[in-house]
């Protein structure tokens, strides 16, 4: 039924697509892998950043691709200021009460998002917007194959920063043993910050590889959390490759499921599989701790 | 702190006398709509507050049993006031489904929260997708104003069911409160091995308690149904209903027998107030909901009603330091 | 009463519990010590079904109870106590133990008034409508063992319960749970505290690396070989004077 030719663009768009989640993942991952924290507002901060490389492209004329420098560490500011003012503070560093603050900044950023720019879908349509690559077994999108390989770039950038430099030295000795770090001299609320604030870059690049090949409205941000949850637990809570797994997993998943049964029940495919990691596996494909 | 039985009962017999006082269709609906939150929260409280398993996905209860209640009156002619309690058991069921999947499988804390949440969503999408329920057009019921269609002509016959529903469930929290099973719900909440090993079985605890959520939740649902007579997928199992569900017991008390009205009326309040001002424009009473969440776990995590004991602390100690 | 026969457990490559075999006699004070990581709250879990066993069997007055729930066990008459004890916060004392008492006194009224009983037996009668919170780490532990009395038990095991007490408090609570062994319940202790183990057990076990490698009554474990090395390292038994199995004040 259901034939190569039509099979193969699903899949490698799929992938496309999943190295995008993965990106957007592996923020969600060593936020909570650092801070122990589910971020409820990942995905209305994947938004806002959209809209910000929206308004850049359509007011200033700001290539998304080239708007990275910009938008990047603009994210990386607002998730630090967010982390060490209102999170911290909010939550009073109980458990329970970091996820409700994260849900109540997620509502306030998706329905501020809502009252100043509407429902409308919005699209932008570059020059290279419809130019394909010839793969010799496929032709895909320009927009899609720069994403997928700008992903793959930030994941990596990202490894290296965590495995390489000090601050992530300080990263990887904040979420194994908080006490030892604050006695080795970490400044623990800065390092927090540091962490959330690079969980949020890697959001706002996420949103710059994105745009070009799909859309923005208030929306956005709710369907995003879940799926990036998804792929945070599918690939296991804290693990990066995981993250980087699970995004394709589920980038391919959403992709065939849309095809078969439509978007919108395509989408229950990727809810299905989420909710069996949390019944049946929820440590995930290489997670530590359930 | 226990709530004593006039505490709890005061309230609602001065609410009785209510349409008594009050003529004006603007008020009743505003102490209808009151009355439906407080409903919501406490059913959420049921689950949340006694039994410390905080659910980001209420909505798949409230809207399992708005269904029931549009599409047995719709489709198979039950009375609808028959189809209340139905729905009521309708939102039983997909507690007790949730339950039995979660709890069996032991997810506490966010894993439980982001379970409830997905439910819903995917309880959303089929909604959205399957023709029976109407699709993304919603089900319509037709205008019959009369009471055995279980709609008024005057808002005052349902502000009566909403009081007598309220009523019930704030019974029901009480009940809890001081019986064994609430007891037990508790030792649950605060350390669920301490309870096991004094003999508590958990997850039945745990079961019941999201049961009898999800029979109260139902109940609002069909209630919402009989008041507007229009129901879509977003309206029954979108993230507003979650997030008010969760927000009318945080903001007045989690785990307090009136908390849910404290709450329920601090809202609607905040709701009447932003759309005035705002005009009512898309968006804006959500944003003060997210500010006020934020607002409430910063300064008063214990919610709007342990504002007395902690004024009562503070002058206390101030007289001290002037003694 | 107890009978726990060739129990094992591993996690992953470490074994924790291997081989493990012993038995309490219905009213006796049993203990079982044994160095740090030694595998003795791994058995404790097992018993008290907390923990999966991978291999053995556990009998409680005859009946085979391996893989039975806590709650299970509990309403059998097996109740076990906390090392770190976590009360229910927010209630008061009688609260607390009053979930203890619903075992067995399903009318919350009945059990709440029970609940002042049981706590006038571990001596908490003046703090019975406390706040949890005020509570000391002897309160804490008063309050553990009282929770557990009030569901009637017929076998005790007790976590380490002398942990975190100073001598005097020590003192104080050797006699209660000598007391209640004297109103028919039969105990089971993991022990740091030597002082304890020795006034109160009639028969101890001492478990090392997973294996029980010695049993008997306190004061001729206390002399024995084994023993001493498993706690001062290899080599130890021939340097440590002979003088320990007398008196037995401390080890």
């Amino acid at each position: 039924m259901l034939d190569f030719d039509i099979l193969l663009p699903a899949i490698l768009n799929g992938l496309s697509t999943g190295a995008v989640y993965a990106l957007v993942a592996l923020g969600l991952t060593l936020i909570y892998g650092v801070l122990h924290i589910v971020n409820f507002a990942h995905g209305s901060l994947l938004m806002l950043a959209l809209y910000g490389v929206y308004f850049l492209y359509t007011l200033l004329g700001v290539d998304p691709f080239a708007a990275l420098p910009v938008v990047v560490p603009a994210m990386f500011a607002l998730g630090y200021a967010l982390q060490r003012t209102v999170i911290a503070t909010a939550s009073h560093g109980r458990e329970e009460n970091i996820l409700l603050v994260t849900l109540g900044l997620s509502i306030i950023i998706d329905n501020l998002a809502l009252y100043l720019w509407s429902a409308d879908t919005r699209t932008i349509n570059p020059s290279y917007g419809f130019s394909t690559v010839d793969f010799g077994i496929a032709f895909i999108a320009v927009p899609k194959v720069v994403s997928f390989a700008g992903a793959l770039v930030a994941t990596g950038l990202l490894w290296l920063l965590i495995r390489r430099s000090d601050l992530g030295k300080a990263i990887r000795a904040l979420a194994r043993e908080r006490r030892g770090a604050e006695l080795v001299g970490v400044d623990v609320d800065h390092v927090y910050a540091m962490s959330f604030g690079i969980g949020i870059a890697c959001v706002g690049a996420a949103a710059c590889l994105l745009l070009p090949s799909y859309y923005v409205h208030p929306g956005v941000g709710e369907s995003f959390v879940v799926i990036a949850f998804t792929v945070v637990v599918l690939g296991g809570m804290g693990s990066f490759a995981g993250a980087l797994l699970g995004g394709f997993i589920i980038g391919v998943t959403e992709s065939l499921g849309g095809l078969l049964l439509g978007e919108n029940l395509g989408r229950i495919g990727v809810f299905a599989i989420f909710i069996a990691i949390l019944l049946l596996r929820p440590t995930g494909l290489f997670g530590q701790r359930a | 702190m226990k709530t004593p039985a006039i505490a709890a009962a005061a309230p609602l017999l001065a609410l009785a006398a209510l349409p008594l006082l009050l003529h004006s269709d603007f008020w009743l609906h505003f102490a209808i709509m009151t009355l439906y939150l407080a409903l919501l929260g406490q059913a959420w409280n049921l689950l949340g507050g006694y039994g410390g398993q905080r659910s980001f996905g209420h909505a798949a209860f409230f809207g399992t049993g708005a269904y029931a209640a549009a599409l047995l009156q719709l489709d198979f002619a039950i009375n609808p006031w028959a189809c209340m309690v139905l729905a009521g058991g309708f939102g039983a069921g997909a507690g007790a489904f949730l339950g039995a999947l979660s709890f069996r499988y032991g997810l506490r804390g966010s894993y439980f929260a982001l379970v409830t949440l997905a439910f819903a969503e995917v309880f959303r999408i089929v909604a959205d997708s399957v023709p029976f329920t109407g699709a993304g057009v919603g089900l319509q019921i037709a205008l019959k104003e009369s009471v055995a269609d279980f709609q008024f002509p005057e808002k005052s016959g349902f502000y009566a069911v909403i009081l007598a529903l309220t009523a019930i469930a704030t019974a029901l929290a009480w009940w809890i409160e001081n019986s064994r099973f609430g007891a037990a719900l508790v030792a649950v909440r605060e350390n669920e091995d301490a309870a096991r090993a004094l003999g508590i079985d958990v997850d039945r605890t745990k079961l019941w308690a999201i049961t009898l959520s999800g029979a109260l939740s139902g109940c609002a649902g069909s209630f919402y149904v009989q008041y507007f007579l229009y129901l879509d997928p977003r309206i029954a199992y979108g993230v507003e209903v979650s997030v008010t569900a969760l927000l009318v017991p945080l903001i007045g008390g989690v785990g307090t027998v009136l908390g849910p009205l404290v709450g329920a009326l601090a809202l609607r309040a905040l709701n009447e107030a932003s759309s005035a001002m705002t005009g009512g424009a898309p968006g804006l009473n959500l944003v003060l909901y997210g500010a006020l969440l934020i607002v409430i776990l910063a300064l008063l995590p214990d919610g709007l009603i342990s504002l007395g004991t902690r004024l009562r602390r503070a002058g206390r100690l101030s007289a001290l330091g002037h003694a | 009463m107890l009978e726990v026969a060739g129990v094992g457990k591993r996690f992953g490559g470490l074994t924790a519990v291997e081989d493990a075999s012993l038995h309490v006699r219905e009213g006796e004070i049993a203990a079982l010590i044994g160095p740090n990581g030694a595998g003795k709250t791994t058995l404790f879990g097992i018993v008290a079904g907390f923990v999966a066993a991978d291999r053995g069997s556990v009998r409680f007055a005859g009946e085979e109870i391996l893989g039975l729930k806590p709650h299970v066990l509990a309403r059998r008459g097996l109740v076990r106590t906390f090392q770190l004890v976590e009360p229910f916060a927010g209630l008061s004392v009688r609260e607390n133990i009053a979930v203890g008492c619903q075992l067995r006194q399903p009318r919350r009224a009945a059990a709440l008034a029970e609940a002042a009983a049981v706590a006038g037996r571990v001596g908490m009668s003046e703090l019975i409508d406390r706040p949890v919170s005020a509570l000391t780490i002897a309160g804490l532990k008063r309050l553990e063992l009282a929770r557990a009395l009030a569901t009637k038990p017929r076998l005790l095991l007790l976590d380490e319960v002398m942990a975190g007490l100073n001598p005097a408090e020590i003192a104080e609570m050797v006699p209660l749970v000598r007391a209640i062994r004297e109103a028919g319940v039969t105990l089971l202790l993991t022990e740091h505290v030597m002082q304890a183990v020795i006034s109160l057990a009639e028969r101890v076990y001492v478990l090392n690396d997973g294996r029980i490698i010695a049993e008997g009554p306190p004061a001729r474990i206390v002399a024995d070989e084994r023993v001493i090395e498993a706690y001062l390292g290899h080599g130890a038994a021939g340097r440590w004077p002979r003088r320990l199995g007398e008196g037995g004040a401390h080890a």
